[in-house]
Parts: structure tokens; sequence; C-alpha cells
């Protein structure tokens, strides 16, 4: 990489979309031709015509003694009909001074050189040298888009993976324990336990409203354990086939009043907090709505546990019977 | 309604890195408390808020909503920004205010999608 690329800035490092970042990531050897056809330097251009005629070639790499000493394209080809001189051999015309790149360089490697030289097609060597295949810009678009589809379908096979956990695994009573640790005041990472508590159910293969009311509750109780706790707390998430047990505990300092901290409104939260977003006295009201089941239990000197129950008994909405 | 319209409409500018957002947006709820938008919006819709922080965007992951607009010319922090690009929901801020933001989307046919708050959560 030249120096003007290990200096990218954050703004310019942001702004890189995925098919960019895959010219850095994919290697050459991954989407280059392997297997070309060669030819050797001294066979009439004739014969070079016609082989390019019934393979639908547009170039060769030409090989004496297995090294690579030239390159043959139509355009050379063309070169000859228009002199009338099929009648020599392939080394007379083809191109001998060869731009190449390496099997293991990044693809962007390869998109520089195209925009340097105006070839259409590069030689791939190994690190002995050897011809390894031949890359065009057309495998390059290929081996992007390959790449991409390729992103796509890991999401989805994780998914499929996942979903049939409760299949594959046989047990009496089989769950799956997700924990996070809650820091206090760490409103920066606030939510991002529950976003991954949110795509483990989908992948576990949750239906959307499910993965979506579970997702809000335990949100409002992650925002708890950073505004309301001590040193912060715990999330942790039960799931078995037919319920999804989610719990948020902490050491304290407890709830006063449960009463009245169920109620819509009330809060105990500072101007700062509701600043953010929070502490508008519905976060409890919010969770009691979206799960089946809630128990909050909280005392001075224990702190406070919080139990968020969705059951799945809906055949539709159990774990182990998503398709 | 294309996120594309939505940002002609309101004068707004695109944030996030332009991909391509083939869903349909077709109706919003302006909210600046997170616990109201968590209650009351539907999924799929768009959000129009003043509030300007990373948990908007957690917040719009959670309820699955689509797109994020910043009204009075708020510009989230660079954070944000990156959560929402890796999390592929785009980010639109406009000088509008909510007000106004709210009628011309509300105008142009966006509907409202804010459930009364008596409604299940689902």
């Amino acid at each position: 990489m030249t120096d003007e690329h290990s200096q990218v800035s954050d703004e310019f490092a942001e702004s890189i979309t995925r098919t960019e970042e895959l010219a850095y990531e994919l290697r050459i050897h991954e989407v280059m031709t392997e297997n070309v056809h060669c030819l050797p330097p001294d066979i009439k251009l004739e014969e070079a015509l016609d082989i390019f005629q019934k393979e639908r070639f547009s170039g060769a790499p030409v090989i004496a003694n297995g090294d690579l000493v030239g390159l043959i394209s139509i355009e050379d080809l063309i070169r000859a009909l228009r002199a009338g001189n099929l009648d020599v051999n392939v080394s007379e015309y083809m191109t001998t001074k060869l731009v190449t790149v390496r099997e293991y360089d990044p693809v962007v490697e390869a998109l520089k050189t195209f925009a340097r030289t105006k070839f259409g097609r590069l030689p791939v060597l190994d690190k002995q040298g050897k011809l390894v295949g031949i890359i065009t810009k057309g495998d390059i678009s290929n081996g992007l888009l390959t790449a991409l589809q390729r992103d796509y379908h890991a999401e989805e096979l994780i998914r499929y993976r996942a979903s049939h956990l409760f299949e594959d695994i046989v047990s009496h009573r089989t769950s799956l324990i997700l924990r996070y640790e809650i820091r206090k005041g760490d409103f920066i990472h606030g939510g991002n336990a529950s976003s991954n508590i949110k795509r483990a159910l989908l992948r576990l293969g949750a239906t959307p409203q499910i993965a979506r009311r579970c997702g809000i509750a335990v949100y409002e109780a992650e925002m708890n354990l950073i505004i309301h706790t001590d040193h912060g707390g715990t999330l942790r998430v039960e799931v078995e086939p037919h319920k999804i047990t989610m719990e948020a505990y902490d050491d304290g300092p407890g709830i006063e009043d449960v009463e009245q901290a169920m109620k819509p409104g009330y809060s105990t939260a500072t101007n700062e907090i509701r600043e953010m977003g929070f502490g508008a006295g519905m976060g409890l009201v919010n969770i009691k709505r979206c799960v089946d089941e809630m128990r909050l239990i909280s005392s001075r000197d224990r702190g406070t546990n919080l139990y968020m129950i969705m059951y799945l008994e809906d055949k539709d909405n159990n774990l182990n019977t998503v398709n | 309604m294309k996120l594309t319209e939505i940002v002609d409409l309101i004068n707004g500018e695109l944030l996030t890195q332009e991909n391509e957002y083939k869903k349909d947006i077709t109706g919003a709820m302006g909210a600046d408390l997170m616990s109201d938008v968590l209650a009351s919006i539907k999924p799929e819709a768009a959000l129009l808020t003043g509030l300007c922080n990373p948990q908007v965007v957690r917040t719009a992951l959670i309820a699955d909503i689509r797109t994020i607009i910043f009204v009075r010319g708020k510009n989230p922090d660079r954070e944000t920004i990156r959560i929402a690009n890796e999390e592929e929901i785009p980010l639109i801020t406009t000088n509008l205010g909510m007000f106004e933001a709210c009628g011309i989307l509300h105008q142009a046919g966006l509907l409202s999608y804010e459930l009364p708050a008596n409604d299940d959560c689902a």
C-alpha cells in the first residue's frame, strides 16, 4: 500500500463502501481465472487464430519451457491480419513487455495496474514467478459480486444454523443462556446488549414481533441498569424453545417503593438523563406491556431483580418449529 | 415514499453512506423521549427527533425504525453515524423544526405511525 493510503482519515474511512473494502480484502488468486489455456511461442498465428475463434479467447499467455514469455491478444492477431502476415510464429507478434501481478496481492493492486497500463488482462504469478492464472476486469467484477453475495448468505446461514439449535440437541430441557455485564453510566454503549439480544433471538428463529417486544423490554431494563444502579448490573437471557426469560439484576441501591415505581410517569431520573431522552417514568410500564409476565423484586439491602418472561406457546412462535 | 423523496421534501441531508434503500417508508412519528418512541412507534416507521445521541440509533434498531430524521439542524456525533452505518439505518438531518418537518411529510402522504399508549406494543 502506498503512503497516500496508509494515511486514510477517519472521515474518509467512514465513506468507504463494502465493495471498496472487499477490493482490499479479496486476494487476486480468489478471483482470477485458473487453468488458463497457454500457447507455445513457435506455433503459427493462423493456428492461434483458429484456437481463439473456437475457444472464444481474447488473449492467451505464451509459455516456453514452463516460463511465461509473452502474451498474445486478439488485438495482436488483428494487427497481423491487417498486415496479411498470419504465417509467422506467435512470438513475432506477442507482447513481451509484460506487466504482471502476484497471486496474493489484494485485488485493488490489479485495479490500479489496469488503470495505469490500459491492459485488458494481467498474468498472475506465484512467488517463484510461475504463471498461475490470468485476471481481467470481468474477473474482478464477478469476484466482488460473489463476495457480496457470500456476505449476505453468511447471515442467512448463521440464522439457519442457530434456529436448528434446539432441534439438534436432545435433552430433557435445553436452554441457551446469554449474559451481559452493564456498567453504570455507560451511555455510549447503552442499548448495545439489547441490540445483541434482539439479533440473537432473530437468529434463533424468533418472529420479528417477538424479537421486537423482547428487545424493547430488555432495552428499557438495560437503560435502568445504566441510569439507576450503584455499580451497574447484569442482563441474563435464558432462551428455551417455548419461553424466553430475561432478567436484569443489580446490587443496589434498590427501589424504595416498588408500587410507586410502577406508576406511569413516576421517575427519579435527573434532568441530565431526561435530556438524553430517558427517565420519563415509562420504562417499567413499557416493559410490562411488552412481556407476558413481569416481576420486580427489590429491597434496600439486596438491590433489584427484574424478571421478564415471554411465552412462545403459540405454535407459530415456538423456536423449534421454525422451518 | 422513497428515502430520497423524504430528503428532498424536507430539504435535508443524508448523513450516512448512500446505500440503495429499497424499502419504502409509509409512516412516521415525532418524539424526543426514547421511552415514548419504544412505547408507541409502529414498526418500519421514520422517526423525527431532536434528540441526537447513539441511543436514538439503538432505539431505532430495537423498534424496527427504518430511518431517523434529526430536526432543527441537529448533527449527531461520529459514533452515532458509525453505528447507523453499521446497522444500515439511514440518518437525515434537516434545518426545519419538528412541527414543520412533520407537517410537510404528513401532507406528502406519510401516515402517523404512533400508537396510542394503551395499545399492545407489538
